[in-house]
């Protein structure tokens, strides 16, 4: 399992036992060093003791008892063994654990030697004007128990330590890491709509970090979500209140008694139908410049599409005064040309649609270093200064309606623009009242999004929406 | 009975005007809430059909700012968005009932009915006082037990009569629940039309107080 609580606390047991085993190392020798030092001088202060007792007498008088009396002071549990040699090599005393054997044949100083098996560590002094050599030694192997003793000591508590050593490790791990616990529980338990920000307060640093990018992107999915829930809002009463309008009107045309009435009602469906049939027009073309996005761009004269579009008008849409700049048929701009096309008579159409009649549209085109820009005046009420980065989405309806509008002529002529190449500036005119709608193409950077339709919705707001299982709203903003 | 509407569709507000009409209501469409609010403030309506998704604004707003207000009038929400947690938040905000749209005209008729006859404090279609007895459902009266037969007119202003009998009608109110603000109104229309109707539910059961106004004459008077 990949567990951060419990890579930590191997790690931490690991290391904290690694530690303790060089300690221990390090004890071990260091105490191995000290007590051969102070054993070896044990040794010598004890030979030097036998040494000046022996100094007072005459070699040949040493009793049995004087013997005795060296292997009281010497056999402290008996570790040490003494013997009394002559110069002249006769072995005149020893203490009760000593062997026969001269422990060493050094002459002086120390010396080891193996004996019946056993090592012994054995210091030699002696003094020629008393005739008299004093050999003091110990086995070695009492040395290694009296380490070992030493270091069963130091271990012993080690070997209790260590468990609760790891308790308290796994413990303070614990309480260390339970932020992060209720950090992930908390996200465990939350509904997936739930996308209320997480409390900061309390939080350590180290996680500060995640937490307030969590809530970053909370509020940042809880945005799109609610666009999203305006867009559907928006479409669903953009086609349901022209089919409300419709059934009323039906039944007003079934069951009024009046000849005049049921006129009037069938001649509203008639207008209701034209309406409802430009808005699903416009929906389908939405649809299509979605999927239309990537499609080659190519030079295009702008005076001819401007001069297309304007032919194909109906009647209806002709009472405008239209000048077209000859500016615009030396006008070539890299573009889709049938993107370009739907732009062109949105924008055109919006211009006639929000003009008091007579009205004037001027379609003319400015080339600079940096762009070409294709634009379109009209002098129509324009659009109020707050409502100017509102009118592009879609369904919007700003204050200066008209009856036939649903929201979408902007939203379309800003995506096909965007298909086009170009991006769509819309700005009041300063000279009279009436809308400046301009296409620029950036000439410096003429790099187009790959799908202008969903270039404002971040990848990672589109992967939260598929996760939450709201891709069909947000492949489809019209249901 | 009349009846704001607050709706910015023209197909649609033009139906429920000329809907609404033939179930013997009169009817003002306004288009945005600032007309809305504009028009509650000078005319007197028995309610109002408001629209949520509105030009200069949400109706839930207008709705609630009414409230705040204190506006006691009754408002039936009519919207496209008529999912549970829609119509929750509508209600809340002060709507006496919603309808999704599309509908049925008869049903919101019927609603818009139900909502201003309980503010009236009435639970049914049936008003009746002095042995006259009016279905503001099928825009029918009777005398007595015996049905006559009345127009649109005469019903609205023996309607209007009725909602409160003993409370004295002057000519402009009985004359604003007539007419809406596009129709003409005659000088001597409402004098006509009450004359009209004593000849059908007998002399003596409106009173006529001179200069001030009508009134229903009480049983025992």
């Amino acid at each position: 399992m990949n567990s951060l609580k419990h890579k930590l606390f191997f790690i931490l047991v690991v290391t904290t036992g690694l530690i303790w085993l060089a300690a221990t190392c390090w004890i071990y020798v260091g105490t191995t060093r000290e007590v051969e030092n102070v054993l070896d001088s044990r040794l010598q202060e004890a030979a030097r003791m036998v040494l000046s007792l022996a100094s007072s007498n005459d070699v040949g008088s040493f009793q049995k008892d004087s013997i005795a009396h060296a292997d009281e002071l010497l056999t402290y549990e008996h570790q040490l063994s003494c013997q009394i040699w002559s110069l002249d090599g006769r072995l005149v005393a020893r203490t009760s654990g000593a062997p026969d054997e001269s422990l060493s044949d050094n002459r002086t100083g120390f010396s080891e030697r193996t004996i019946q098996g056993e090592k012994w560590r054995v210091f030699t002094a002696e003094d020629p004007a008393k005739n008299v050599r004093v050999l003091v030694g110990d086995r070695l192997g009492l040395r290694k128990t009296f380490v070992a003793d030493i270091m069963r000591g130091l271990l012993a508590p080690l070997f209790l330590i260590i468990p609760l050593l790891a308790f308290l490790i796994w413990a303070s791990l614990n309480r260390g890491l339970r932020p992060l616990q209720t950090l992930a529980e908390d996200l465990r338990r939350r509904n997936v709509d739930d996308l209320t920000p997480l409390k900061t307060r309390d939080i350590p640093v180290e996680i500060q970090p995640i937490v307030s990018s969590l809530n970053n992107l909370f509020k940042k999915v809880k945005e799109a979500m609610r666009h999203e829930r305006d867009i559907t809002a928006f479409a669903a009463h953009e086609l349901r209140t022209p089919l409300a309008g419709l059934r009323t009107q039906a039944q007003i045309a079934m069951t009024a008694p009046d000849e005049n009435i049921r006129k009037t009602a069938l001649s509203q469906i008639l207008f209701a139908v034209d309406r409802t049939t430009r808005l699903v027009r416009q929906l389908l073309t939405i649809a299509r410049l979605d999927s239309e996005s990537d499609a080659p761009l190519k030079s295009v004269n702008v005076g001819d599409v401007v001069e297309e579009v304007i032919d194909a008008l109906p009647m209806s849409d002709k009472n405008a005064d239209v000048t077209i700049d000859p500016v615009l048929r030396n006008t070539i701009v890299r573009a889709n040309r049938e993107s370009l096309l739907l732009a062109i008579r949105n924008l055109h159409e919006n211009a006639v649609r929000h003009m008091p009649q007579p009205g004037t549209i001027r379609w003319s085109s400015e080339t600079t270093e940096d762009a070409t820009t294709v634009l379109v005046e009209d002098s129509g009420p324009g659009i109020p200064r707050e409502e100017l980065a509102l009118v592009t989405n879609r369904f919007f309806r700003g204050r200066n309606r008209s009856s036939l509008g649903s929201g979408l002529g902007l939203s379309i002529a800003d995506l096909a623009v965007r298909t086009s190449g170009a991006r769509l500036r819309l700005r009041n005119r300063d000279d009279i009242s009436g809308l400046r709608a301009e296409m620029v193409w950036d000439i410096r950077s003429p790099q187009r999004p790959a799908n202008a339709a969903h270039t404002s919705r971040p990848y990672w707001v589109r992967v939260w929406l598929r996760m939450s299982g709201r891709s069909k709203i947000s492949e489809a903003p019209c249901p | 009975m009349r009846i704001l509407v607050v709706e910015d569709d023209s197909v649609l507000a033009d139906g429920l005007k000329v809907g609404l009409g033939l179930h013997g209501a009169t009817l003002d469409v306004v288009a945005s809430c600032a007309d809305g609010d504009a028009a509650l403030a000078t005319d007197e309506f028995d309610a109002v059909v408001l629209d949520v998704m509105l030009p200069d604004g949400s109706g839930l707003d207008l709705l609630a700012s009414l409230r705040a207000k204190g506006e006691r009038i009754p408002v039936l929400l009519l919207t496209a968005l008529d999912e549970v947690p829609d119509r929750i938040k509508g209600l809340d905000a002060g709507a006496d009932d919603y309808l999704g749209k599309p509908f049925d005209l008869d049903e919101l008729a019927a609603r818009v009915r139900a909502i201003s006859r309980r503010q009236q404090g009435r639970a049914s279609s049936y008003v009746s006082y002095n042995g006259v007895t009016l279905d503001v459902a099928r825009l029918t009266a009777a005398v007595d037990g015996n049905a006559i037969s009345l127009s649109r007119r005469e019903f609205a202003i023996l309607s209007a009569l009725m909602d409160r009998p003993g409370i004295v009608f002057s000519k402009s109110d009985l004359e604003a629940r007539l007419y809406g603000w596009q129709e003409e109104i005659e000088s001597n229309t409402v004098e006509v039309h009450v004359h009209k109707l004593r000849g059908k539910i007998g002399r003596s059961k409106i009173e006529t107080l001179r200069g001030i106004g009508y009134r229903m004459r009480t049983a025992s008077s």
